[in-house]
């Protein structure tokens, strides 16, 4: 398993167009992926999930893999996380 | 159970009807960040005469009549120790029933030592039931799990699955067929009185959404109308939804009954394997059907096995009669 601290940066948090964008990178890896906020965990492959944790800017969150492809699938969600989605 | 439950809490949380606690506060406002740790109230009575063995400051500190009349006994005499005493022992609250507003000096303590006064309009019976059953729901386990969650001819049932096996889809096609949605992807569950797991949105204003790949999001209780929506309810089943396994064994009789723990509670469960032609949603209503029939007593799987080895039996005596009266006739 891997795991990564990452804070969103973009001023609207994550509303519905940066979780489709996260939701839509983590279905192209076969691990699964869970993203942590406190006590909340959600599977980053679900949209509605994503959407109502409620992720403010300035949050930190704690990304997780377990699979084959965990590496790579959480450093790039961290990147697109850090790259404050392209905004 | 919420990392902090404050005073502020309290006051917002959104109950409604039998549930209200009709609460405001008059003193102490800068004490509202106070954290409650107890799923408890305390009735301060004896504290107020000024015996504090076994006090316990952790709960919030409900007066009614008996210890308001003696409030005013003891302000009569203006002797205010027992009361400061109280304040100093970090007490997250006071709350009186009746609406009755305490002395100004009261307040003023309150002020001071920066605990909240609260005002209820309800009697103190009423109040406590309310009190002790709200507090037990924020203190209940608390999870947040993956799946969606529906009520199926009353049954609530939580499908699981990996994502994008096809459980929203499933719980579509079950609105359609006359269920309710309680919520799709992140179920709030708690288990409350030990033995019940209550399954609501995590979010009650983004709850009835459905994520349909292709469609996008769509917002249920417009589309199907308020009736193919549930706020809250009972999980009674869990159904998992898995890709097709050609490798794997699926139940075929169904004879035994599996079952899964969530919080430490067993509810029965069964796994559904997905593959295309096998509609998905009339196999979950007819193992909610199967699950109601098994708890009023009919077990369908067991009740033909038993119907099997009846007729095994049957036909065992008959072959053996048969076969006897064959051989006497050949005597």
């Amino acid at each position: 398993m891997v795991e990564k601290d990452v804070t969103v940066k973009n001023r609207a948090g994550i509303h519905a167009r940066p979780a489709g964008m996260i939701v839509t990178l983590a279905n192209k890896f076969t691990s699964q992926i869970f993203i942590e906020k406190e006590d909340d965990k959600i599977n980053a492959k679900s949209i509605m999930g994503l959407i109502t944790l409620g992720v403010l800017c300035n949050t930190t969150i704690k990304l997780s893999a377990v699979g084959v492809d965990e590496v790579a699938a959480v450093e790039a969600l961290a990147k697109l996380i850090d790259n404050r989605f392209e905004e | 159970m919420p990392k902090s439950f404050t005073v502020l809490d309290l006051l917002d949380l959104d109950l409604k009807d039998h549930n209200a606690l009709n609460l405001t506060c008059k003193a102490g406002r800068k004490g509202l960040s106070k954290v409650i740790t107890q799923p408890d109230i305390n009735r301060p009575g004896l504290a107020l005469s000024g015996f504090f063995d076994d006090f316990n400051p952790n709960r919030p500190q409900l007066f009614g009549n008996g210890e308001t009349a003696y409030l005013r006994k003891l302000s009569e005499h203006s002797s205010w120790e027992s009361i400061e005493e109280i304040f100093g022992r970090g007490i997250p609250c006071c709350i009186f029933t009746n609406s009755y507003l305490p002395e100004e000096r009261f307040l003023h303590l309150a002020e001071t030592h920066q605990v909240p006064v609260l005002l209820s309009d309800l009697n103190s019976s009423d109040f406590t039931v309310r009190i002790i059953r709200t507090l037990a729901d924020v203190f209940a386990p608390q999870r947040t799990i993956h799946g969606v969650f529906v009520e199926v001819s009353g049954v609530g049932v939580l499908l699981l699955g990996d994502s994008g096996v096809g459980k929203s889809e499933a719980a579509l096609e079950l609105i359609e067929r006359g269920h309710r949605l309680v919520c799709d992807d992140a179920v709030d569950i708690r288990c409350v009185s030990g033995n019940t797991l209550l399954g609501k949105p995590v979010n009650p204003t983004l709850g009835h959404h459905l994520e349909v790949r292709g469609i996008g999001i769509i917002n249920v209780a417009q589309l199907f109308g308020v009736a193919a929506i549930q706020f809250q309810k009972e999980i009674e089943m869990i159904i998992e939804l898995e890709t097709w396994d050609q490798n794997k064994e699926y139940e075929r009789l169904g004879t035994k009954d599996q079952s899964a723990a969530i919080l430490g509670v067993s509810l029965p469960s069964m796994k559904i394997p997905v593959k295309p032609g096998r509609n998905i949603a009339i196999l979950i209503e007819t193992a909610v059907m199967n699950h109601r029939l098994k708890k009023m007593g009919f077990h369908s799987a067991q009740e033909f096995n038993q119907n099997v080895i009846q007729w095994l039996e049957s036909e065992n005596a008959r072959t053996v009669y048969l076969r006897k009266t064959q051989e006497n006739q050949f005597l």
